[in-house]
């Protein structure tokens, strides 16, 4: 005799519905997963303590400090120019861009980052933006990658290694480069250097259309970042983004438009924006930052003073014996220069007493140096504004409501370093 | 508005609190003189006179001094692209200042530095733990008085606090016993080899 429960539940079907029901009264147990410190997608050393209900991430708390060096008390422990080589270690995908920073920096306290010469500006910016386009081509194969096209991965670090050569033949370093001096540079750059730039330019300009055809446009690829880990542009500000993942929330703010610093006033570059602000917007935001530096390093080839060969024997170090070295030939002849370049080396360079900060537009974003002085070759306080860092903090907010596998995602849209995290 | 202007209209609301702006290479450097004041000044800051970024929170040591620190506040408007730094002093005793979280959620991080870093304790910040340094670590490195070579802690100087499974067994030595090598299978050691210097471990039973 059939009950009424049979009769009222029929199908299969019906019932599954009918146990589902009931099950989403159901508390489920939350995990805890603990992902890194050591984890391919987390690109380093972060680990991120994620609680999770299911698939879907409740509760997420970024764990940093896992390459802790201490270079802020080191600073405050050497002179001005012995930090140079810390500062490659900071940004490890673009020594070159930390260099300058850093160098901006102490020339700013010393009042002189404007009258740079203008050789020295135009190399700067040129190693800057091939900075920029190596740490790009880095986050996005390394990001695509772990969203599972390795092809993308294998055709960045082909252009990767291109640039590395450049950095190479510049400062005589492929990673530790500390090609720059307080007031100018190591040494100029080789003869030849500007036709190896133009000829990577335009093998470059093939690479990253190939690359683009790779994803851009690519089904699994767009399913993935597109309205994943939405930051707005209120969201952004607050919590301090800069640079790529800024601008990919719609904040046009470029440190090299709106507070301009070396050459950047004389060259012609737009500053790329998003429009959702989630992580496809952000990978946009970063190609187009390539192709816009690939502009700004084609002006700068055409434009640098005393051009390639630097036949014209343009400066590249300021013109000061108390603040860059003397060419050797002249400490060994001449009394005046070979003082200068013992208190130089001795000393370091005297800096006045005061207070600085000076935010440079790094691939990450903004790295920023505090420097507090009371006078002499050491600083009292070098504080690094790190920008990955500060973009790590959002990670808290960010991930909670997303599946578990747009971890890997979301992280290579945001594209930290933690050699510059922990610092 | 400038960032002269900005200092202005904030001695204008705070009076006496706040000390004359100085500038440096451009820069515009307001003090205040109470630490707890940094809230309200802050807020102020950030909804009437447009400051809504905060780019870095700092903090410095000034060792042999009193008040020992100052805590450095970057503001920045995004709109009009003006920079403005906030000082507080703040004294040993104390060591503590409100947090600045309510306003600008990116402090979060800076002032858990600050703590982890410094020692300096804020207020009203929901989870001051320490960031760089490991939970439980004693000392407070950027201070003056630490040395650069660091101090000995108590911490384990090992990675695992509990046994692992299968210790001992055939795959899983233990740690740093003398006869670990030998006791690994996979090992292998040249029938005839001379036993180097390197090799003196590798004790066959």
């Amino acid at each position: 005799m059939a009950t009424v429960q049979d009769i009222e539940i029929r199908d299969s079907a019906a019932r599954t519905a009918a146990a589902v029901e009931e099950l989403q009264e159901v508390q489920g147990e939350r995990m805890v997963l603990n992902m890194g410190p050591s984890h391919p997608a987390t690109h380093g050393v972060l680990r991120i303590v994620l609680e999770l209900d299911g698939e879907v991430i409740t509760k997420a708390d970024p764990d940093v400090g896992y390459l802790h060096r201490g270079d802020e008390k080191i600073a405050e422990n050497m002179t001005y120019t012995q930090f140079i080589p810390y500062t490659d270690r900071l940004d490890y995908l673009a020594p070159l861009a930390s260099n300058v920073a850093y160098a901006l920096a102490v020339e700013k306290l010393l009042g002189i980052h404007d009258k740079l010469p203008p050789r020295c500006q135009y190399i700067r910016v040129m190693c800057c933006e091939l900075a920029r386009i190596s740490a790009h081509l880095l986050g996005l194969g390394a990001f695509a990658m772990d969203a599972g096209a390795i092809t993308v991965f294998l055709l960045t670090f082909t252009e990767r290694e291109k640039i590395y050569n450049l950095a190479e033949a510049a400062s005589g370093a492929r990673l530790t480069t500390s090609y720059t001096r307080i007031g100018g540079l190591s040494r100029d750059i080789p003869p030849n250097w500007c036709d190896q730039v133009r000829q990577f330019l335009k093998e470059f300009a093939v690479a990253l259309a190939e690359t683009e055809t790779l994803l851009t446009r690519n089904r699994i690829w767009v399913d993935r970042l597109r309205d994943v880990a939405v930051v707005s542009k209120e969201m952004a500000i607050d919590y301090g983004l800069s640079g790529p993942n800024l601008r990919g929330s719609g904040v046009e703010y470029d440190l090299r438009k709106n507070q301009p610093y070396l050459c950047y006033r004389d060259l012609q570059f737009d500053i790329p924006v998003g429009t959702v602000g989630d992580c496809y917007d952000r990978y946009l935001v970063r190609m187009e930052e390539m192709r816009q530096s690939m502009r700004i390093l084609e002006q700068c080839v055409n434009k640098i003073p005393g051009g390639g060969e630097n036949k014209s024997h343009e400066p590249v170090n300021i013109p000061d014996g108390k603040i860059t070295l003397p060419s050797k030939q002249k400490v060994l002849s001449s009394m005046e220069e070979l003082i200068h370049q013992f208190m130089l080396v001795t000393e370091g360079v005297n800096c006045p007493p005061g207070e600085i900060y000076f935010g440079h537009e790094n691939p990450k974003g903004e790295l920023g140096f505090y420097i507090n002085s009371k006078g002499g070759g050491t600083p009292y306080r070098l504080k690094i504004r790190a920008p990955s860092f500060v973009n790590l903090s959002i990670l808290g907010e960010l991930l909670p409501g997303c599946m578990i596998s747009d971890v890997p995602v979301v992280l290579g849209s945001l594209d930290f370093v933690m050699g510059e995290s922990d610092r | 508005m400038t960032a002269l202007e900005s200092a202005n209209q904030i001695k204008a609301k705070f009076g006496d609190l706040v000390a004359e702006p100085a500038e440096f290479r451009g820069e515009i450097s307001v003090t205040i003189a109470h630490a707890e004041k940094i809230f309200d000044v802050c807020s102020f800051a950030k909804k009437q006179l447009g400051f809504d970024f905060l780019v870095d929170i700092t903090s410095m040591d000034n060792y042999g001094n009193d008040p020992r620190w100052t805590v450095i506040y970057h503001l920045r408007s995004v709109a009009s692209n003006v920079e403005l730094r906030l000082k507080t002093n703040v004294s040993e005793e104390k060591s503590e200042l409100p947090s600045v979280l309510p306003v600008w959620r990116t402090a979060n991080w800076h002032e858990r530095e600050i703590y982890d870093m410094m020692g300096i304790r804020f207020t009203g910040h929901p989870d001051l733990r320490r960031i760089l340094m490991w939970e439980g670590y004693p000392y407070h490195p950027l201070r003056k008085d630490f040395p650069l070579a660091g101090k000995p802690t108590e911490l384990p100087g090992v990675a695992f606090t509990k046994v692992t499974p299968m210790e001992g067994g055939p795959f899983v030595t233990l740690p740093s016993s003398d006869d670990a090598i030998a006791r690994e299978p996979r090992v292998r050691v040249p029938e005839n080899a001379e036993p180097g210097v390197s090799d003196k471990r590798l004790v066959k039973k």
